[in-house]
């Protein structure tokens, strides 16, 4: 557990130089710690375990847009599990119930535990239909349809940079969205 | 949208750099001041004999305790706007203005002539100390909050408390200019009273708007 954790500090260290592709394997190295974290919580809230994809999306999101208030001489993990515990509570909450989250849901994951069956996500498909049409194409484009950012821009007669500002605000928007829910 | 799909798309956004969360708060802070300063300026203003109190060490410690108010919890809460952070090793640096005051009060009662304790302590501008201190914290609490909105606070209504703090120590710098109430007692009592206030107002505010 040590040494995944300090790979993931070294990841995120990559990725803040500017390694996308070290970015990408973290997102997708922690995505199985934090699904198996929310479904925990959910379970003990007396939820459907199975509901979990939306909140590990939701903790991405935050992951994404809060990046710059991690201290990268100091290890991810506490980092990661403070905001994932974070989002974890507050879904929780909004589906009513009173919870306790223990910083240990996320510390205690094996990784080698098996992939659970989950319902897909819906809420964040669902806002992205709400954003500004602009911010909605370039977001489907590159989300949806796997387009990188140069052929979006290719295809939309935009400019790389403007395709760039509409994904970030797109994202933001999102979070805010959901948050807003 | 597969959590597949939301990855990709969060990683062709790894090259967007938000700005430090320091940065943004000073930046804000720095756009409220004015606001105060402009309610300081009309409303009060700097006391007339302001030359002669600057001899008086009283007059120069209450600018030493709003500062040694305002200054760490300015560090206080741009350590919590870490979402991993606690008060924890932090919450001594508040104890820095109350020691300051505790010299203060020691170092009057030492003084031969002295005005009766009742005297020092009521002065002649508590209320207006109790209003304007808050009035004048209230623009610098929302560019504070909207500053820390940029972090990640986890704990938000503590977060709150403290830039009621750092915006009642600023705002607290000003009207010191202006009181001619000196005294360590009566700093001690209403200055902690119009602080207390703010920092209650941030901490209902911090839930509401430090959520992320």
């Amino acid at each position: 557990m040590r040494e995944r954790e300090d790979e993931w500090t070294g990841l995120m260290r990559s990725a803040i130089s500017g390694d996308d592709a070290a970015y990408h394997r973290l997102l997708r190295a922690v995505t199985p710690v934090l699904r198996a974290a929310a479904r925990r919580g959910l379970t003990r809230a007396g939820q459907p375990a199975d509901q979990s994809e939306d909140i590990v999306q939701d903790i991405l999101l935050a992951v994404h847009l809060k990046r710059h208030t991690w201290d990268a001489s100091a290890p991810f993990a506490p980092w990661l599990f403070a905001i994932a515990r974070n989002k974890l509570i507050d879904a929780l909450r909004r589906r009513g119930r009173r919870v306790f989250v223990n910083i240990d849901d996320f510390a205690e994951t094996l990784p080698g535990e098996p992939a659970a069956e989950t319902v897909p996500a819906g809420e964040v498909e669902a806002q992205l239909k709400s954003l500004p049409a602009r911010q909605r194409d370039v977001l489907q484009s590159i989300a949806v349809d796997s387009a990188s950012i140069q052929d979006t821009a290719k295809k939309f007669a935009m400019s790389e940079g403007a395709v760039r500002v509409a994904l970030h605000r797109g994202l933001a928007n999102l979070t805010a969205r959901l948050r807003g829910q | 949208m597969e959590t597949d799909q939301l990855i990709s798309t969060l990683a062709a956004d790894n090259a967007h750099r938000a700005r430090p969360v320091g940065s943004v708060l000073t930046l804000s802070l720095l756009l409220a001041a004015p606001v105060s300063i402009v309610i300081f300026l009309t409303e009060l203003g700097v006391r007339p004999d302001v030359m002669t109190a600057m001899r008086n060490p009283f007059f120069d410690l209450k600018f030493a305790v709003t500062l040694a108010l305002a200054i760490p919890a300015i560090a206080i809460s741009l350590h919590l706007s870490r979402p991993e952070a606690s008060l924890r090793g932090w919450a001594w640096l508040l104890l820095i203005p109350v020691g300051l005051l505790v010299a203060g009060i020691g170092g009057e009662m030492m003084m031969p002539q002295r005005p009766p304790m009742m005297t020092r302590l009521v002065g002649r501008n508590a209320w207006n100390c109790l209003t304007s201190i808050p009035l004048m914290a209230l623009p610098l609490l929302v560019a504070a909050l909207l500053g820390l909105r940029h972090g990640a606070p986890t704990r938000p209504a503590v977060a709150g408390a403290i830039a009621g703090l750092l915006s009642a120590g600023l705002a607290a710098t000003l009207y010191a200019s202006h009181c001619t109430d000196d005294s360590p007692l009566f700093v001690a009592t209403w200055y902690t009273i119009a602080a207390a206030l703010v920092a209650a107002i941030g901490a209902l505010a911090g839930p509401r708007v430090l959520r992320f």
